[in-house]
């Protein structure tokens, strides 16, 4: 393939070539980019919680009567809840995994961590400790989430208190090694909130914190022995997936009959399932909208490059019919047409390359956006060279059917 | 002439149908996509108070110690003040107008049957927050500074409020439980919901929320209802709320002209160095703020960034179909030359020329203007079914109407300048020459 020819050719069309190739560079840079920001926001929406999602169902209830005993009303609803048929646990929860809610403590592996920490006037500087977020709740926390448990064990009837001053800490795997890089966690103790040892009793697989931060800190969790004491409180609910519906239902009216002293805001009445897609709702629709602009880009480019090669093949007929007339096959010129794109095209990716590697530097400035992994690169632009060879594929397949006889006609 | 150029447009138009339609829908997604983030963008950077936003006025005191850490996550503790700046401001009267304040869910228990306990929102506030932010009452009035000194029982409904408890408007003088406590109503205000909700501080859903009562701030301290404002403290305050280690008010001043606001900047700094000569602040005082409310309404930065982005995906699409149609007119324009070089040896200006392919441009910008128009209230109606407390917003008023329609025809007639002018230069006795 001779490409001077195209060359000198093309020159003439500088300007317009020129458009087409900015056109490229600047898809090419976004859908780079526009993908990256979609594969980011999958990984998000898709983190596993820890929690067993399928068969959870839940409820918060209010109180409004200043002068009740809390953990009796807890207790009470619970056992009324145990008996809706179908439901296989039933805890009282302060808060749950993607549950936005949360309470944390600055929390140290050893007793001089802490006073480190205390005397630094900080809790998070020079790594000593760091900020994990707490769960507690009634007997049953862990096998009512489905947590994985993957050393020790549960919490024991009389290790549970109302309030604060627990004794004994259930870690997640990524906090424990965190705390105690290299070592057992189990039988250490935390400090956490305060100068009294937590002795940790358990590890369990993965957890999410109620509210999501920087990758690295999302597991940093812990359950507590913490009987929940506010007026406030989640009733978690397990039973088979379809039966969630039902038993929400009756869970909602039962609960209205142990005590109308309470409000049930009906926004809370949901299934955990519900809970994860409310949370990560903006997420979805960025992935949706990040989708169709990338399609939209990619078709407006084709677009763009199918109707400018019409233009120039009839532009260009009585030369194809005269390059016809003197030899050249039907392949000479479908390739010609070929060539031609794949030189603007190769021209714009080049460009558009190093475009989106400077567009990732701005969103990472301004948007937290992690650095592009290079392999998008040669992946872009090998997809930007497929759908531009198919975009010009038409028209230089009509080039190629020019017959040799215009070459003869006048006009 | 014009006329003539209209239908010279459109024959050519019509001549490549599937390529017009094309263009329209090209420039009508890049106009429909901008449109619909550009839209929401202005309705969340709006004027919450037209015409009174110019004279309020945000303070800021810096009193935390000088080794405190700020974190990543929680809020910035001097974006509110403690209950002793905000009162010692208050007393000062150095501006036309002060109120301190703070956010308040309370439950209310109403005394008819048939209606359930609920949740309401509202506010704490003192007593110049009506005539300052202009408050309108349908009955009754606020309270006044002897009731704040005096802690009175005394609240203000809105008028939603009221008719949910008492199915009127006029509901002064009866008596609404609030938590524990019987109050006295004495106001009925207009419903009132400034877009944002300036005042509120960042815990508030600024685009969402309204006030549905007001009650004296002294009060509800006497009566310790709970803040849902933001509180921040960097000592151990041990519940009081009036401790000088807690920021958790809001503070308002109106200032009149240039002059009193330079007073006040100077009067806040007087204040810090004061503070800081008594040992309380340890920072300099020059770390004393004032912020005009759209000012301050910036640095609040309530636009989430996802709607940034999404502005920035729209304007790099409408870019990139911009680029396609310029490319698209060229080669259509140029392809042309026989016809221009015809009509320019009869006699036509270059003018004429350009002025013939301008009309055909913005007859393709205009038609994409209106597919844009289109496309755009698709994309509201898309918003509004977001679960984001600034989704109700999203409506275009006039002036989107008719910028949609501006941006268009300026993007379709800026694209086809270029080709057009290309088209008009175009010599010719070569291209008579081959024909």
């Amino acid at each position: 393939m001779q490409l001077r020819p195209i060359l000198s050719s093309l020159s003439h069309h500088k300007l317009t070539a020129s458009l087409l190739m900015l056109q490229v560079a600047l898809t090419c840079a976004i859908v780079c980019n526009v993908v990256f920001m979609i594969t980011n926001r999958l990984e998000q929406v898709t983190l596993p919680s820890g929690v067993d999602e399928a068969g959870l169902s839940m409820l918060n209830s209010e109180s409004i009567d200043k002068n009740e005993n809390r953990l009796a009303r807890h207790a009470a609803d619970l056992a009324g809840l145990r008996a809706i048929p179908g439901v296989t646990a039933a805890v009282a929860v302060d808060t749950l995994p993607l549950g936005r809610d949360e309470s944390s403590y600055g929390t140290c592996a050893s007793a001089e961590d802490l006073a480190k920490a205390i005397a630094a006037r900080s809790m998070m500087r020079e790594g000593l400790c760091v900020q994990p977020a707490v769960y507690g709740g009634t007997q049953g926390e862990v096998g009512a989430l489905g947590l994985h448990l993957i050393a020790g064990r549960d919490f024991r009837a009389d290790e549970y208190v109302a309030g604060s001053g627990v004794s004994v800490v259930i870690l997640s795997r990524a906090l424990a090694e965190k705390l105690y890089p290299g070592k057992a966690a189990l039988g250490q103790s935390i400090y956490a909130g305060g100068d009294k040892p937590i002795r940790v009793i358990g590890i369990v697989d993965t957890l999410l914190r109620p509210h999501l931060r920087a990758s690295e800190v999302n597991q940093y969790a812990m359950l507590f022995p913490m009987l929940p004491n506010d007026g406030e409180v989640t009733y978690l609910l397990r039973s088979a997936p379809q039966d969630r519906e039902r038993v929400l239902r009756i869970a909602a009216e039962k609960l209205e009959q142990l005590s109308p002293e309470r409000i049930i805001p009906a926004s809370s009445i949901r299934t955990y399932t519900q809970m994860r897609d409310a949370y990560f709702q903006r997420d979805t629709t960025m992935i949706g909208l990040l989708l169709a602009s990338g399609l939209g880009l990619l078709f407006v480019t084709a677009l763009g490059i199918t109707g400018l090669a019409n233009f120039w093949v009839q532009q260009r007929r009585r030369s194809i019919g005269i390059r016809r007339a003197i030899g050249a096959t039907r392949g000479d010129i479908l390739r010609y047409f070929q060539a031609e794109n794949f030189l603007i095209v190769t021209a714009g990716i080049v460009l558009g390359l190093l475009l989106a590697v400077m567009l990732n530097l701005v969103l990472m400035k301004h948007y937290e956006l992690p650095r592009l992994p290079l392999y998008y690169l040669p992946i872009g632009a090998l997809v930007l060279w497929l759908l531009c060879q198919l975009a010009v594929l038409g028209p230089a397949l009509r080039a190629a059917a020019v017959p040799p006889v215009v070459a003869t006609r006048s006009v | 002439m014009f006329g003539y150029y209209l239908d010279l447009a459109l024959r050519s138009l019509t001549r490549s149908k599937v390529l017009t339609a094309l263009m329209v829908l090209a420039i009508g997604l890049g106009i429909g996509a901008s449109m619909t983030m550009i839209t929401v963008l202005h309705v969340m950077s709006g004027d919450p108070l037209p015409g009174r936003s110019n004279q309020l006025y945000y303070p800021q005191l810096d009193p935390l110690p000088l080794k405190y850490q700020q974190s990543a996550y929680g809020p910035d503790p001097r974006l509110n003040f403690t209950w002793p700046d905000a009162m010692a401001l208050l007393a000062a009267h150095r501006a036309e107008r002060q109120a301190a304040m703070a956010g308040g869910a309370l439950l209310v228990r109403p005394a008819q049957t048939g209606l359930r306990p609920f949740y309401v929102d509202g506010r704490y506030a003192t007593t110049d927050f009506f005539a300052m932010f202009g408050v309108t009452f349908l009955r009754g009035q606020g309270w006044s500074g002897a009731d704040d000194d005096g802690r009175a029982r005394v609240v203000v409904l809105s008028e939603k409020l009221s008719r949910k408890l008492f199915g009127t408007n006029d509901s002064v003088g009866r008596t609404v439980r609030f938590g524990d406590a019987d109050l006295r109503v004495i106001g009925v205000s207009a419903d009132w919901q400034p877009q944002p909700m300036f005042y509120a501080d960042a815990s508030a859903k600024v685009f969402d929320d309204a006030d549905q009562f007001f009650l004296p701030l002294s009060t509800a301290l006497d009566l310790k209802f709970d803040t849902n404002s933001n509180q921040s403290s960097w000592s151990s305050f041990e519940g009081d709320m009036k401790s000088p280690v807690l920021t958790w008010l809001q503070v308002w001043v109106q200032l009149k002209d240039a002059g009193q606001v330079a007073a006040y900047r100077q009067f806040l700094i007087d204040y810090s160095a004061q503070q800081k000569a008594l040992g309380r602040f340890e920072r300099p005082p020059t770390q004393a703020r004032l912020y005009g409310l759209m000012s301050w309404l910036d640095r609040q930065n309530l636009v989430p960034a996802d709607v940034r982005l999404q502005l920035w995906l729209a304007l790099g699409f409408l870019l990139v179909c911009m680029i396609n149609i310029v490319a698209l007119l060229l080669a259509k324009f140029l392809r042309r030359s026989g016809e221009v070089s015809v009509r320019r040896a009869l006699g036509a200006r270059r003018r004429d020329i350009f002025l013939q392919f301008g009309i055909e441009s913005a007859v393709i910008g205009l038609a994409g203007g209106v597919l844009g128009l289109v496309i755009a209230q698709l994309g509201l109606w898309s918003v509004r079914h977001r679960p984001d407390d600034y989704a109700h917003l999203a409506q275009m008023d006039v002036s989107m109407l008719i910028g949609t329609f501006v941006l268009a025809v300026l993007a379709s007639v800026l694209a086809g300048l270029l080709p057009a002018w290309r088209a008009c230069r175009v010599a010719p006795a070569l291209q008579l020459k081959t024909l």
